[in-house]
């Protein structure tokens, strides 16, 4: 039987951290995963379904005991086998926004809210404040009253992430926390997650509302399937593949070299995010990223989208193999021609990745065939193009 | 997901104004249950003295008994609620060696003869049984032909049903409820008073209030155990028995009470018997 309660105090770990070394097997599913969050910043744990995702949150919120390594976190051990600690998930402080959000039926947003801070021991009327400051700064400070049922997807979602901060926990665990919405809710929720996660990089979205002064500090783990939350929200991108890490980094360095063909795949994808009418959409830039001189307005890029239903802020998709790369301009159909130099060239197998610089920098694939035709090396001179049916948009309004 | 549940419930409940007509054997076996049904009460309703009803019903002999019955149904349904919701929990959470056994024991006087059980509880709580009997010689306290044998006897049969049902319950909780509350720091018994108990309060109001019917019907273990001892362990079902030796019209009387009080609490739980979706 292994001792419950708190884990000693250790010296050697960085305080305020996460530091796991996760070993658990499940019948025929064995998972070993090293994993460290740093004070302040977010990583994202990105893996395909059955990788072992829904695993890691069990066992970092105590509901799953390891089956050897360790977890420590803000200088406290949570979890190892080997010195029999195991600390239960009510004294681990940490907080987690489950998939579908599991807020209490029975229970108004907010009490959904304050639930942890009476559990903690907090009055009834103070735990009730604190959760209205909380609601008031995810913009439902007037639907506090409001049973879960009577919200919205992206509403409960904010309630979720709420309840798990009102807490002031030493790590924030978000276990797929879009994955329930539909595509407009989650663009328009992923930009307020950015605001309540970023850590000061260009997140995106409203950054000014939140209590988040405990909140900055705390080291944050997205754990999802999408890539554009994690390259989105993320500072440091893990994979997951197969109950194994296949490859840790910032989301530029698994662009520029993915391990994995999976890691490939996902690291690829362009996001830009821009505002469009009718099918158009402007891309604004940053002054740094042209050679025009400065001018009063910002200086734009235009790309052509087939969608014409959408309008307002969006969130632009383009796959990398969608771009396609000349020497000389394109004539014929694409919509979308502008030049651009290539930055850099990594080849990855079989494909051939291309970094492309500004106007816009975005990422293409294309076969190592028409790399060595196109003679393509850093620094060359290049002409891009991309069919309007290719350049995917979805609504991203910030509220 | 969310499309795929809803084309589901699409499929299994038909738009109200789109009339389900049976195949005709199905229609002509469930006409046969209904009068299976409908036939008794028939009978008693043509019985019924409906002119002397009022003074049947205000009889010292019936008063006692409604009063007793009354406070020990409650009594009975309290016992069950206390007892069995701890035991539903055990038996749906925790994983133990004969944990089939023990459900199946627990709940036996579902299907047991009431006589059975009320002979079981003497040979055990009687004045000469097993735990009886020491028990008498100690306090001299006697549980058969009082009030307590009677709430005994009652909750032994009604127990069972909020075993089940509240276990029920607890299975079909998703656990991450209070998995949720846990992170959020609250302790193992603050999880269970606000997050699963509430979460499963519907369930346990009817599994409540079916043990307190079953309690208020109870016969056989009753009879067995307490006895039939007018204005101390006769109940409202033991003065039907015994009306119907001489009174007939007074038993008639009391049955229909008892038929009205049942029938009109199932009408009552029948949303939240099979829940609405």
């Amino acid at each position: 039987m292994r001792e419950l309660g708190g884990g000693p105090e250790t010296g050697d770990s960085p305080v305020g951290g996460l530091d796991a070394a996760i070993r658990v097997r499940r019948g025929d599913f064995e998972l070993d995963v090293s994993l460290a969050v740093e004070p302040g910043e977010t990583a994202a744990l990105l893996g395909p379904n059955g990788a072992g995702k829904s695993t890691i949150v069990a066992a970092l919120a105590g509901l799953l005991p390891l089956h050897d390594g360790c977890v420590r976190l803000a200088g406290r051990v949570l979890d190892e086998p080997a010195s029999g600690i195991f600390v239960p998930p009510e004294q681990r402080r940490i907080g987690v926004v489950f998939q579908d959000q599991i807020l209490f039926g029975h229970l108004s947003a907010l009490d959904n809210v304050a639930f942890g801070l009476t559990a903690q021991g907090v009055r009834r009327a103070e735990a009730r404040e604190r959760a209205q400051v909380w609601l008031d700064a995810i913009d439902l400070g007037d639907l506090g009253y409001r049973r879960p049922k009577a919200l919205s997807g992206g509403q409960r979602q904010r309630v979720a992430l709420a309840r798990a901060l009102a807490c002031e926990p030493d790590l924030l665990l978000a276990d797929e926390p879009l994955g329930s919405l539909d595509v407009t809710a989650r663009n328009r929720l992923r930009r307020n997650l950015a605001a309540h996660l970023s850590s000061g990089r260009s997140g995106g979205g409203d950054t000014s509302s939140a209590p988040r002064a405990g909140a900055l500090a705390v080291p944050r783990l997205l754990i999802t399937h999408d890539p554009t939350d994690a390259f989105v929200l993320a500072d440091r991108v893990h994979i997951l593949e197969g109950g194994q890490l296949t490859q840790s980094g910032t989301p530029d360095e698994l662009r520029r070299s993915p391990a994995t063909a999976y890691a490939a795949d996902l690291s690829g994808i362009n996001l830009l995010r821009g505002s469009v009418s009718d099918g158009e959409i402007t891309i604004a830039l940053d002054a740094s990223e042209t050679t025009a001189p400065p001018q009063s307005r910002r200086p734009t890029q235009m790309l052509h989208a087939a969608d014409t239903t959408v309008a307002g802020a969006v969130l632009v998709t383009i796959h990398p193999r969608a771009i396609a790369l000349h020497r000389e301009r394109p004539s014929g159909s694409p919509r979308n021609v502008w030049r651009t130099t290539a930055e850099a060239v990594e080849p990855l197998g079989d494909i051939t990745r291309v970094l492309l610089g500004p106007p816009l920098r975005v990422t293409a694939d294309i076969t190592p065939g028409a790399a060595h035709e196109l003679r393509i090396r850093p620094g060359a001179s290049l002409w891009v193009s991309v069919k309007a049916t290719e350049v995917e948009i979805a609504p991203d309004s910030s509220d | 997901m969310n499309s795929m549940a809803a084309s589901e419930m699409h499929n299994r409940a038909p738009h109200r104004n789109s009339r389900v007509v049976p195949p005709w054997p199905v229609a002509v076996l469930a006409g046969i249950g209904v009068i299976l049904f409908a036939l008794p009460l028939i009978g008693l309703v043509a019985r019924a003295p409906w002119t002397g009803l009022w003074t049947h019903l205000s009889s010292r002999f019936v008063v006692d008994a409604a009063v007793l019955s009354v406070v020990s149904s409650i009594a009975a349904a309290a016992v069950a609620a206390v007892v069995g919701v701890p035991l539903a929990w055990v038996l749906a959470r925790v994983d133990f060696r004969g944990r089939s056994v023990i459900r199946a024991l627990v709940t036996l006087p579902m299907v047991l003869p009431p006589v059975v059980g009320g002979a079981a509880l003497l040979f055990a709580l009687g004045r000469r049984g097993v735990v009886g009997g020491p028990l008498h010689d100690a306090t001299g306290l006697l549980l058969p032909f009082s009030i307590w044998g009677v709430i005994l006897a009652n909750a032994f049969v009604a127990t069972p049903f909020v075993i089940l049902t509240v276990e029920g319950a607890l299975r079909n909780l998703d656990q991450r409820y209070e998995a949720a509350a846990a992170t959020l720091g609250a302790s193992r018994l603050r999880v269970l008073a606000r997050v699963t108990l509430p979460m499963i309060g519907p369930a346990l109001g009817v599994a409540v209030v079916v043990a307190w019917a079953r309690a208020l019907g109870e016969f056989g273990a009753t009879v067995t155990f307490a006895g039939n001892l007018g204005g101390r362990t006769q109940t409202l079902p033991l003065a039907v028995f015994v009306a119907l030796e001489g009174d007939r019209d007074a038993a008639i009387a009391i049955s229909l009470v008892l038929v009205a009080l049942s029938l009109g609490l199932l009408i009552g739980l029948r949303d939240r018997w099979w829940p609405s979706r």
